[in-house]
């Protein structure tokens, strides 16, 4: 089931004519960091900028579902734990965006595009986050596939995005085993509260499922970004990865994950699954998501609402540089 | 629309852990200037206890030797062996040298 992406990548390997080039292609075969002062090919800086960039527009967005129910947590313990988890992934976009700024572009320019709609973010923040469980589903499923996906993103051939993916990882496991204890506290409570939960979880697992992609014969972008080495394992292979982890996680909370196709098959090791709903995923990739234009809003009254604090910060600076000159 | 803060200057944070004898570069920040860069650090960096002292520098005064370098850069170093001590044999038995 697995595809061995990694062989195949080896014997296509390009010579190149200018020697600059052939240094690039020697260090992606050589398993060597590309770092933000050599030389690279202008699409692979283009791809890399609008795929780091996007990933930490995903962080920032992110922070709204989760957010919405901080001042409902329904205890203090959980809300501590969730104020702790939303600033983390604020961190997290940052380090994204600085990653991003190594390769020439600006964070007002990066900023300006996501307002404006020219830049995406993942589609799994466009769904709702409509009652506490979605907390515990979203950390443990929504965090855990994006563990799966930013380990795999640890190997990537860009040094900044590679060393943000290892900083990041440390940080988010406790993110899932946050969601994962919430889920539990709910499954194993009244009957209300594990009705609570089992709804969270067939509201949020095929979404999740569609943060991995499409089929890779589907992505226009795969075959690229494999032989650049910023893209290390399949989709699918991370797909199934993610299913084969979680779906014991889910028997131990005693709740049914939504697929009446799933089944463990003895012969490749693997939990079978049904087939996604495409037409969902690209009406929600192409922006038809539940919250798309709210998350957008306020997105963008954040960063207006906030422009006080930005100018006092300047105001203050220069007032105290020029308090220093004259002293 | 181009804001002052777009102008903020660019400063890397490095932090030295509890047990740390370096400080360690972290990452970095834009920040107005070196007190808010400071708190901006402690608030990213060390949510979790990483370090117990914070430097922030901003990027334009740090000279940096070029990754494409390296080799001739630092070539004389490495055909000095007598730099170290293992060049140096000692008869056994004799000892504290």
């Amino acid at each position: 089931m697995a595809m061995n992406s990694e062989r195949e990548t080896e014997s296509r390997t390009p010579v190149a004519e200018d020697p600059l080039e052939q240094g690039f292609w020697d260090k992606i075969r050589d398993e060597i960091r590309i770092e933000p002062k050599d030389w690279m090919p202008d699409a692979y800086r283009k791809t890399l900028i609008r795929q780091i960039a996007q990933h930490a527009h995903s962080e920032i967005v992110g922070m709204q579902p989760e957010g919405n129910w901080i001042t409902r947590a329904p205890t203090l313990e959980r809300k501590i734990g969730l104020l702790a988890k939303v600033q983390d992934e604020c961190g997290h976009g940052l380090y994204l965006y600085s990653a991003a700024e190594t390769l020439g572009v600006s964070r007002e320019e990066l900023l300006t595009a996501l307002h404006e709609g020219r830049m995406k973010y993942s589609s799994i923040f466009n769904y709702p986050t409509l009652s506490w469980a979605d907390i515990g589903a979203i950390g443990w499923l929504v965090d855990g596939a994006a563990i799966v996906n930013q380990i795999s993103l640890c190997r990537n051939s860009y040094g900044p995005y590679a060393r943000a993916m290892v900083r990041i990882c440390k940080e988010e496991s406790f993110h899932q085993r946050q969601g994962f204890g919430i889920m539990l506290a709910l499954a194993q409570g009244t009957e209300d509260q594990k009705a609570m939960s089992q709804d969270a979880l067939d509201r949020w697992w095929w979404p999740t499922l569609m943060m991995f992609g499409p089929h890779d014969s589907e992505s226009s972008h795969s075959e690229q970004s494999t032989a650049w080495k910023i893209k290390r394992q399949s989709n699918d292979e991370l797909r199934q990865r993610f299913i084969d982890i979680t779906v014991p996680q889910a028997d131990h909370l005693g709740l049914t994950i939504p697929d009446p196709e799933l089944k463990w098959n003895e012969a490749d090791g693997h939990y079978h699954f049904g087939e996604i709903d495409w037409d969902e995923f690209w009406a929600v990739v192409k922006g038809g998501g539940p919250c798309r234009r709210q998350r957008i809003k306020t997105r963008v009254d954040a960063h207006e609402k906030g422009q006080w604090v930005r100018d006092a910060a300047s105001a203050y600076a220069r007032k105290h540089s020029s308090r220093q000159k004259a002293a | 629309m181009t804001q002052e803060s777009d102008q903020w200057p660019l400063w890397e944070v490095f932090v030295r852990g509890r047990r740390g004898l370096t400080h360690q570069h972290a990452g970095s920040l834009y920040a107005a200037d070196a007190q808010m860069a400071l708190e901006n650090a402690r608030d990213l960096y060390t949510r979790r206890q990483e370090g117990i002292s914070i430097w922030v520098v901003p990027s334009n005064s740090i000279t940096a030797s070029s990754p494409t370098e390296d080799g001739s850069f630092f070539e004389p170093a490495a055909d000095k062996v007598y730099r170290h001590p293992t060049f140096y044999p000692i008869p056994e038995g004799v000892e504290n040298l």
